[in-house]
């Protein structure tokens, strides 16, 4: 469904969503068509926009939001500059973090990502901070965790969880669940992994983490019941793997996506086909914003739009500086006589 | 007769030839060799040993506490940790419970278990994928400390180590290292823990050298060469138990030492193998102790930053150089 805002608003959302999908898809091409730019691994957000947007649209700036190694499309839906994203996976001096981060652990403190962990389930404990700081501070901030199915195999989530219920601390627990690790069996013994935080009294939501409308609303919900005290409360997030994350690394196995299969999906190749009439949170939103009036014309202007803006940032991220070699050693402390 | 073998698979080799004949060996996710060469013997070790293979939860605090507390129920499981800096996450099962444990039963409950890791600046990894935890290690009474610089030392060690080790190892190969091709000798040789290998004879300095810092060591001896320096290259391949003889003896010989490691050099081991050679060999000594390490700071990502704490060869050429001018 489509999210009770304005046109206006529910086409800022598409903008948002199809920065991070073009963003995430020179990402891929950074790593296959320039020998040595990526040289590590890598993940990539496609297939989970609509959780992020729609979360972080009913967030505020002094907001805290921790990531994961799935980071860039969170970066972005808080309000994150995709040049600087970018720049900063190729580890330019440009970048968030000026080349020292890279793809895993890209942080914009400017936007409320203070740090990001690329270890599993590596921020949890570090929101229940923020959380915590906040209110001692007495301040209306609260902090939204996301993190994945496979950090609920972790011990450091049923320990945050339980000291953020004990302590009533304002965070949201946002698990997106892509089935990562729960598709494959591997994981979890428990049949339902909301099981756990209702073991230790923690109110639990699950809901379509493909759908904007019903984030949204979840979202919006969920926040103002954080903000007036509530938390802490766990949001389950239910999202389908994109193909392309079905190896190690991932691999633009359809290609780019082109808007035009959101109205016509017969011409996206067979490997994405399925994915892309029945799991795509962008394609889906499209042929709702298209049923509620929004022309096919208006919604090709708006994705030719961010193409060029992204295509530019990419090239920005490409054309930018490596840092000195020398600045290697800064910043080990913060403090001066280290 | 050897066989030509990547690092990785000779580890896999060993691995098979022991289990073949040892029941009491369980894996915990056997992954070893990543994205390397010789998927195809992972694939076949995982097949022929899968009643004895689990793949646990990505919970490391937990699986590894469940293999030391089956090490100390007679099993001798191996853990592959995978990236080094996961080991971290386990820390308090590897270091408080594993390595005390016997001395704390006094002599009596022993913890056969291996942790491999895969250490060190692989490339791209950055701040959380570039860990060098070998100090650490070292610095925990208890624990064996196993670092083979080729495929013949990792087959040869990897296999002593699965037959005969009575204690906790920590087991380290790097990603730099898995698809380096070497001869390794066929079928049952063990390389004994403690037995330092001078991997190329020199007389004008001793560069000792760990894991990864063998081939660029060898590399910088080369080089050395060409402007009339003979460098001598030692390999401890263990640093618990350490071949301290076999190091000061080569110290005696040379007079100087550059100590390299790819770990960090606040309480490195390279800090650590030289203090031992100013307490025990410092008659033997015409120059200072030089390192050649990782200065005090994380691992960044980018390829400039990263290159420029990496401890390559052309640092170790240079250091070297300096030493045997004084």
């Amino acid at each position: 469904m489509l999210p009770d805002i304005p046109q206006e608003k529910q086409l800022a959302i598409l903008r948002k969503m199809l920065m991070i999908r073009r963003a995430e898809e020179h990402c891929i091409r950074f790593h296959d068509e320039h020998q040595g730019l990526i040289r590590g691994h890598f993940h990539v957000y496609i297939g989970q926009e609509a959780t992020g947007v729609a979360v972080c649209q009913s967030l505020n700036p002094d907001d805290y939001v921790f990531t994961t190694h799935r980071n860039h499309g969170h970066v972005i839906a808080k309000g994150g500059d995709p040049k600087k994203v970018l720049a900063e996976i190729i580890g330019r001096a440009t970048g968030y973090c000026q080349g020292r981060a890279g793809t895993f652990h890209v942080a914009a403190p400017e936007v409320g990502i203070v740090h990001t962990s690329a270890i599993v389930g590596g921020c949890l404990a570090l929101a229940g901070g923020t959380a915590y700081a906040a209110q001692m501070k007495e301040s209306k901030a609260i902090t939204v965790v996301f993190f994945g199915d496979g950090a609920m195999e972790e011990g450091v989530f049923y320990e945050t969880l339980n000291i953020a219920k004990l302590w009533r601390l304002p965070m949201i627990f946002w698990m997106e669940n892509n089935y990562r690790r729960t598709g494959r069996g591997a994981g979890h013994a428990a049949t339902e992994l909301t099981h756990v935080p209702k073991a230790l009294n923690v109110e639990t939501t699950v809901i379509d983490g493909i759908d904007v409308g019903t984030v949204h609303k979840t979202a919006k919900e969920i926040v103002g019941r954080v903000r007036a005290g509530e938390g802490p409360l766990f949001v389950e997030a239910r999202t389908h793997l994109w193909p392309g994350n079905a190896f190690a690394m991932p691999k633009l196995v359809g290609g780019i996506t082109e808007i035009a299969w959101a109205w016509n999906v017969a011409a996206a190749p067979e490997k994405v086909r399925e994915w892309h009439r029945s799991h795509d949170p962008i394609l889906n939103y499209v042929r709702e914003l298209e049923s509620a009036g929004v022309s096919r014309g208006e919604i090709e202007n708006l994705d030719a739009q961010v193409s060029k803006e992204i295509e530019s940032a990419a090239r920005f991220a490409l054309k930018s500086p490596l840092p000195e070699p020398k600045a290697a050693l800064n910043y080990a402390f913060a403090g001066k006589g280290n | 007769m050897p066989t030509e073998m990547t690092y990785g698979e000779a580890l896999i080799a060993a691995i098979d030839e022991v289990m073949e004949h040892d029941p009491r060996i369980v894996l915990f996710n056997p992954s070893f060799i990543g994205m390397e060469a010789g998927q195809d013997k992972l694939a076949a070790l995982r097949k022929k040993y899968a009643a004895r293979i689990k793949f646990p939860p990505i919970a490391e605090i937990g699986f590894c506490g469940v293999a030391i507390g089956a090490a100390m129920a007679g099993l001798r499981p191996v853990v592959d940790i995978s990236t080094a800096t996961f080991s971290y996450e386990a820390i308090p099962q590897i270091v408080n419970e594993a390595a005390i444990a016997y001395s704390n039963s006094g002599g009596v409950t022993n913890v056969p278990v291996v942790f491999y890791l895969k250490f060190g600046i692989r490339g791209g990894g950055g701040v959380q994928h570039s860990g060098s935890p070998q100090s650490w290690y070292w610095n925990t009474p208890g624990l064996q400390v196993v670092m083979p610089s080729t495929p013949a030392d990792a087959k040869g060690l990897m296999r002593t180590v699965l037959l005969r080790s009575e204690d906790p190892t920590i087991f380290f190969g790097h990603d730099r290292l898995l698809d380096d091709r070497g001869s390794v000798p066929d079928g049952a040789y063990e390389i004994p823990l403690g037995k330092a290998d001078v991997k190329r004879a020199g007389k004008d300095l001793t560069i000792i050298a760990t894991s990864i810092q063998v081939p660029r060591a060898l590399a910088a001896a080369e080089t050395l060469s060409k402007e009339g320096i003979s460098a001598e290259v030692i390999d401890p391949r263990t640093l618990q138990p350490l071949d301290k003889p076999a190091l000061l003896a080569s110290v005696k010989k040379t007079g100087r030492v550059l100590i390299t490691d790819e770990s960090h050099d606040n309480c490195g081991v390279a800090a650590g193998l030289a203090a031992i050679i100013a307490d025990e060999g410092f008659t033997s000594l015409r120059a200072p102790i030089k390192r050649v390490s990782i200065p005090p700071v994380p691992v960044p990502y980018a390829v400039p930053l990263e290159d420029y704490v990496t401890p390559l060869a052309q640092r170790i050429v240079e250091v070297a150089r300096a030493l045997v001018q004084r």
